[in-house]
């Protein structure tokens, strides 16, 4: 299989008072195991809108196109069947959980995705000896297990407790919707170590973001433009540099 | 005896009984009773909650034996064994009645911290009215037994568990316990009280009133666990004089019964004194659930505190009624109340009445209440780490109440309703995916 993931024409639309807005206008691209692929691309041109159709968020109509995720029809699954398949979605704005305690947020993710697949479950013993080696790599403290998910973390708090949710579920593609916006040099670096550290044939990542800065740790195979709703260029890494310096404005005709 | 008195329901459920009664104070109890009958939906403090599941039945007093095994389980229901819940000094009654066996012996009492029986001397005290509370009025009548607790001046008495099981009798039974609890000033006490029937057994009726006085500076944290059988029925008083300083933190949790009132009268009497009645409801099928207080600031510089949260499933209704009377000398009264609902089906009903009554002018007072649906951008979070939606949901309400039972500061009794909460949870997934 040369492909991880496959996107088809995808175009997806969402109820805005009672008219459609028409979101994604036909994405196409495609992702092979073990590869890091980066979109980028202006403000509101529907990056976190195709991660969340991607991911399986109900509230968006996709129609017309395709997706497939090793092979099976991915938007014919259920978002819990999408992440026990391997996909992992960190979220540009991560969903505070007040009365839900973060270690056992984890670890019951942890096990519905183990059970999903046909692992054993991991006690409370083997899940507290995992997630401590998992925060001590992304330097984050144990009281962040023992608070409510999300709940009065700082910004980059939050990122750090995507990465963490990530390492621990172990996906075969994971989507980063702008996990190193407002994160500072140390927290970038962890979170990209964070990323590194999952590298492999049987990983594949792809990484949306504005900056430069995390593609430079990530070492990205492919560079995707996306703007209005669609992937108007696809490169190598340089194309990326020549965002950072120009920004997207030579694009934007070619979207017309 | 009239059997159908001028206003309000028939007596004739517990017709009977109640002209067996004859010391002074019973007979006026029942004299009360005959003059109003039992509420009807015209008494406006029953305007929500109606009544009429007692109509058409004879309640008859429950056997004096019980099944000492049955007794067991049910009480194993509620305080597993082994956990840290079965080394707590108890009383347990069953069907009313104290079950020295089931209870733990007065030596393993702390010291300054002594029970004995209401049927051993009974005494009614001057804190309820009869006249105005018909169902206080139907306790006095037919109180058979209860717990009567003091604590003595400055004595932490640390946790009490007051149990009362409803096992099977033959017929359809009602109990009125009668409990009173008497802190001495500075005195404290975690007073968790279980309710807990055997699921299965015919309809019965538990109609216990609780008084509470609390001397300066003393402070009763009273945590209620009911988890009466599905089709009991469980109408509670409770009644709270509060001194200065003193403080009468309260939370209802109601898990059981099809028809259950949960009503406080709490009066606040002396200078910075306090009280909570906060609680949540975990209601399905046609269970109804009120929760009704009346808290009265009769003296300056008082807090008041209620939150309740609710989770309404198929067609059940809760009743949320807080009243607060703020006296004229109550000056800077501090009050508040929030009344939160989850409604996770089209036919489910909260039914809210706040009630702010106030003579004094400088005073704090703030209501409030939310209504609304699980949160789908939650439940989206929760399904995309691969939690199923149904065990998602079941996430996020018991997430939803855990931010209420937060509010019980006892760190042992908060535990215990926690894990009662949980297992409710569990029982009605299971339910749900059976497609019951
Ligand atoms: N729930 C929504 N309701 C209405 N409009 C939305 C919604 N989600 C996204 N949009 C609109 O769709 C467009 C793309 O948004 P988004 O996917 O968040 O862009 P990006 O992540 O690239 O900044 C924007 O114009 C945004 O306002
Ligand atoms: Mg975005």
């Amino acid at each position: 299989m040369s492909e991880l993931l496959k996107i088809s024409g995808l175009h997806a639309s969402i109820d805005a008072d009672g008219i459609p807005k028409e979101i994604l206008r036909g994405v196409d691209l495609v992702v092979p195991p073990g590869e890091v692929h980066a979109i980028m691309g202006p403000n509101g041109c529907g990056k976190s809108t195709l991660s969340y159709v991607l991911a399986g968020r109900e509230e968006y109509d996709v129609t017309a196109g395709s997706v497939s995720f090793m092979g099976q029809d991915l938007l014919a699954m259920e978002p819990e069947e999408r992440a026990a398949a391997g996909l992992f979605l960190a979220f540009q704005a991560p969903v505070e959980l007040p009365g839900v305690n973060n270690a056992n947020f984890l670890r019951t993710a942890v096990n519905a995705v183990r059970r999903a697949r046909g692992e054993p479950e991991l006690d409370a013993v083997g899940f507290l000896k995992t997630v401590r080696a998992a925060t001590k790599n992304l330097s984050m403290s144990d009281d962040m297990l023992k608070r409510n998910v999300n709940v009065g973390f700082s910004g980059g708090e939050k990122k750090r407790n995507e990465v963490l949710q990530m390492t621990m579920l172990q996906p075969k593609l994971a989507i980063l919707d702008e996990t190193d916006s407002g994160l500072d040099v140390d927290a970038l670096r962890i979170v990209a170590e964070g990323v590194k550290n999952l590298r492999s044939p049987d990983f594949s990542a792809l990484v949306i973001t504005h900056h430069q800065r995390l593609l430079e740790y990530l070492g990205p195979d492919r560079i995707h433009v996306m703007v209005r709703g669609r992937i108007v260029r696809s490169g190598g890494p340089e194309l990326a540099k020549q965002i950072d310096v120009e920004g997207y404005a030579s694009f934007l005709t070619e979207a017309a | 005896m009239n059997a159908l008195a001028p206003s309000g329901r028939s007596l004739a459920p517990f017709e009977a009984r109640l002209s067996g009664v004859h010391d002074v104070e019973r007979k006026s109890a029942a004299g009360d009773l005959a003059r109003t009958g039992l509420p009807g939906p015209r008494v406006e403090a029953w305007h929500y909650t109606n009544l009429r599941a007692l109509s058409g039945h004879v309640f008859a007093e429950s056997d004096v034996l019980f099944d000492e095994k049955e007794a067991r389980a049910v009480l194993a229901s509620v305080i597993p064994e082994g956990s840290i819940f079965e080394k707590l000094p108890r009383l347990v009654l069953v069907n009313g009645r104290i079950a020295p066996g089931l209870s733990s012996s007065t030596a393993s009492l702390p010291e300054g911290v002594s029970w004995s029986s209401f049927a051993s001397a009974p005494d009614f005290g001057t804190q309820t009215s009869p006249q105005r509370d018909p169902l206080v009025a139907l306790n006095t009548a037919l109180a058979s037994d209860g717990m009567q607790l003091s604590v003595a001046t400055g004595v932490k008495a640390g946790q009490v568990l007051l149990v009362s099981l409803a096992l099977s009798s033959s017929g359809v039974v009602s109990f009125h316990p009668r409990h009173n609890v008497a802190l001495a000033p500075e005195a404290s006490l975690t007073l968790i009280e279980i309710s807990a029937g055997n699921d299965g057994q015919e309809l019965y009726f538990h109609n216990p009133v609780l008084t509470c006085s609390l001397a300066e500076g003393a402070h009763l944290e009273h945590v209620k666990l009911q988890q009466e059988a599905g089709n009991a029925i469980h109408l509670a008083t409770v009644y709270a004089d509060i001194a200065g300083h003193a403080t009468y933190e309260s939370f209802t949790l109601t898990l059981g019964s099809a028809l259950a009132r949960h009503e406080v009268h709490a009066s606040l009497a002396g200078a910075h004194a306090a009280v909570h009645v906060n609680g949540a409801q975990l209601l399905g099928n046609t269970q109804v659930g009120d929760i009704t207080s009346v808290i009265t600031h009769s003296a300056p510089d008082c807090i008041s505190r209620q939150t309740v949260r609710n989770v309404l499933t198929d067609r059940s209704r809760a009743v949320f009624q807080g009243k607060v009377l703020v006296e004229r000398v109550a000056q800077k009264t501090d009050g508040y109340q929030m009344n939160q609902a989850l409604l996770l089906s089209p036919t489910a009903e909260i039914d809210a009445k706040p009630e702010l009554e106030i003579y004094a002018d400088d005073v704090r007072c703030s209501h409030g209440a939310t209504v609304g649906a699980l949160d789908e951008e939650q439940l989206f979070y929760l399904r995309s780490r691969g939690i199923a939606g149904a065990q998602a949901r079941q996430m996020l309400v018991e997430a939803f109440l855990i931010e209420a039972t937060d509010l019980v500061r006892d760190e042992v009794a908060r535990t215990l309703l926690d894990g009662a909460l949980a297992d409710a949870l569990l029982n009605r997934i299971t339910a749900e995916e059976r497609g019951s």
